[in-house]
């Protein structure tokens, strides 16, 4: 296997990696806190609003920005990292 | 000065803003008229994404419909906002590196076939055309309230001005004209909620807003959910709808975002593989603006409907609730004859739309033919929540006008975006690919500009012939979405081994089940002739959640399929090793 070769393939594995781990977040604030749990966390509030309800009408979507950038974030470091940047 | 002056003034401004552009950025090769030449800037694309993907639904329906619904509305805000998380992870960097022009083109090479390309520009075609009435109709709402024509002139009125900025720039007009229509929405979406939520609770941003305390002291969401079990609704905080089904509509919408063919489209006009990352998290950031927002207009909206009509007498009612009920999207039946609105749980009608008669009641409200038996004596079109929610809240008149010039940016912006697509389908992916290699680049951008002239007459149509909810029937295109698309682009992409006889399979069985359940379920033309209720619903899902099961089943097809034939020739798995890191990008090229 050459050089390059075994950059992407370390590249990849570790892109898949980022995935999981932002797309379990992903899970969890959206259809976890959001629909599955949201009847237990109502008990909690936030201000004016049940925490159930606020992660499923707009504490999911503040989380899927940040995600987004944190993703973006880490790879443009994995891409100076293998040598792949533009 | 009265709205309607001021309803001309700002549309006539944004609209000669909207042409200007579109002269200013004419297209004159294919790769302009397709990518806009792939050298967008990051910022740029993602307003315009931001606008191409906000359409009619997101702006005038959304909050209405979740205003409505209360709980059960946060599967359009999840939906809608999740799938672009999947948009970036998933599909986005991949999708630039692989530098083509549309996602047929993807397929076709992908799965080194052409059945493959048909496959997936039949579904391309589907999706869009779903999607597009909607937006027509939207836009023939828009027209027929604040200028106060009817509403098939205003569909007309729409499919001429798309028709002149598609028409001109191909996708470099569009994306600049998307920019500036992003501009407009946001600003005409937010400046009303600005002032409601400073009204309501005394605090200006309506995200903040939407948990404040109202006069008295009490917590409005608290508040409203008293209202709400006092006239016998649900909780607004809690929802009817059953877990699953919300689970599955919001994985339907998640999946579908992340598959439509316009929104894919877009991450091909930047430069880099970094940069399309970037745009896909700029674009949800200029979505959220509008997504945070819409949840608490629909709060403050929804209480001030209840607070102003409920038992209200008909003489004393506000004139906005007269002038929506002279264009039909409210109707009041005084079933016990006390002269007051009340406005219950239950439906007024025994139908969908109120049937007027030509007399009017002692009240002086319209009559209308198809009461129901029940209590509720108020019908009101959901459609119509954020257009009128200026009027219900006493907004100064330039505020009513604004929301209708932003209502048209995202109606147009989203029509003029799915068009394009449509177009491409047609010219590059059809005439191109398939039928006439040889066409030269002129004969192409020729074709290009006739589909789009064909695409728009039946989209207007549509529009005229309406199939029902605005907001409802673009929950369906997202289905169709999540059932052909998605799987394909993200197995094609994560999985070396999917060959070309797992992915059509795939496919078809994904997008004809999505279909016969839609068509079973939603209209009823297969079997009998009503639509089937909700009883009958497979595994409790109702018809907007079922591209979830599609999608899964789609995904099995494949899957198998594709272990059980031969797998991909040589060079295709090195195209799949090499979409996987970014660099050499290049530029998006037609081969």
């Amino acid at each position: 296997m050459s050089e390059k070769q075994k950059h992407a393939s370390a590249y990849w594995k570790q892109n898949i990696k980022y995935l999981i781990i932002l797309l379990s977040i992903w899970f969890i604030v959206s259809y976890g806190c959001g629909i599955l749990f949201r009847e237990e966390l109502n008990q909690f509030r936030l201000g004016g609003f049940k925490l159930g309800f606020w992660f499923a009408q707009q504490g999911s979507i503040y989380v899927f920005v940040i995600l987004i950038f944190v993703y973006v974030r880490l790879m443009n470091k994995l891409d100076k990292k293998y040598g792949f940047d533009e | 000065m009265s709205v309607h002056t001021w309803t001309w003034i700002l549309v006539g401004i944004t609209f000669t803003l909207y042409f200007g552009i579109a002269i200013w950025a004419r297209a004159g090769s294919t790769k302009e008229f397709y990518v806009a030449g792939g050298d967008v800037s990051p910022l740029a694309n993602g307003m315009a994404t931001a606008a191409d993907w906000m359409s009619a639904a997101s702006f005038i329906s959304m909050a209405g419909l979740i205003s409505f619904m209360g709980y059960d509305g946060s599967v359009f805000l999840m939906g809608w906002t999740g799938g672009y998380v999947l948009l970036a992870l998933l599909l986005a960097p991949y999708l630039r590196k692989f530098g083509k022009f549309t996602v047929p083109d993807f397929i076709g090479d992908r799965y080194y076939s052409n059945t493959a390309r048909t496959v997936a520009v039949i579904c391309a075609l589907i999706v869009s055309f779903t999607y597009v009435a909607g937006q027509m109709r939207g836009v023939g709402i828009v027209f027929s309230q604040f200028l106060q024509v009817d509403i098939n002139i205003g569909v007309i009125i729409g499919m001429t001005v798309v028709l002149i900025f598609a028409f001109l720039g191909g996708m470099k007009g569009i994306t600049y004209t998307q920019v500036a229509q992003y501009c407009v929405l946001i600003f005409a979406f937010m400046v009303p909620a600005f002032f409601i939520s400073m009204q309501m609770t005394g605090n200006i941003i309506p995200q903040i807003g939407m948990g404040g305390k109202v006069e008295g002291g009490a917590f409005l969401l608290d508040k409203l959910d008293t209202l709400h079990t006092e006239l016998g609704f649900t909780e607004y905080t809690s929802g009817t709808k059953s877990t699953w089904d919300v689970f599955a509509i919001t994985l339907a919408l998640m999946v579908g975002t992340a598959g439509l063919p316009h929104v894919i489209v877009r991450f091909f006009t930047v430069p880099k593989v970094k940069d399309a990352r970037k745009s896909a998290g700029l674009a949800l950031l200029f979505i959220a603006i509008l997504y945070t927002t819409a949840p608490a207009i629909a709060v403050f909206s929804r209480t001030n409907l209840i607070e102003t009509v409920s038992e209200q007498e008909y003489k004393e009612i506000p004139s906005w609730f007269k002038n929506w009920e002279n264009t039909g999207l409210i109707a009041w039946a005084d079933k016990n004859g006390d002269g007051k609105i009340q406005y219950v749980a239950g439906d007024a009608l025994s139908g969908k739309k109120p049937v007027y008669t030509d007399a009017r009641g002692i009240n002086g409200e319209r009559l209308i033919s198809n009461a129901s038996t029940e209590k509720n004596e108020l019908y009101v079109d959901r459609d119509i929540m954020v257009l009128a929610n200026p009027e219900i809240a006493k907004l100064p008149n330039w505020v009513i006008a604004l929301v209708a010039a932003g209502g048209l940016a995202a109606a147009l912006s989203t029509a003029a975006g799915l068009l394009l697509v449509i177009s491409t389908s047609i010219s590059h992916d059809l005439i191109k690919k398939q039928l006439k290699p040889t066409i030269s680049d002129k004969g192409e951008l020729l074709a290009a500009r006739i589909s789009i002239l064909v695409a728009i007459i039946i989209a207007g149509l549509f529009g005229i012939y309406p199939p029902g909810f605005v907001a409802a029937v673009v929950a369906l295109a997202f289905g169709l979405a999540a059932a052909s698309f998605f799987p394909a682009i993200i197995l094609g992409i994560f999985d070396k081994r999917m060959n070309k006889e797992g992915a059509i399979a795939g496919m078809i069985v994904g997008i004809v089940l999505m279909l016969f359940y839609m068509i079973r379920y939603k209209t009823g033309l297969i079997g009998v002739m009503e639509a089937r209720p909700a009883s009958e619903w497979w595994f409790g899902t109702s018809p907007e959640g079922f591209g979830t099961i599609a999608m899964i089943v789609n995904v099995v097809v494949s899957v198998v399929v594709s272990r059980l034939t031969p797998a991909p020739p040589k060079d295709v798995q090195e195209m799949v090793e090499n979409i996987r890191i970014p660099s050499g990008a290049g530029e998006a090229s037609s081969h």
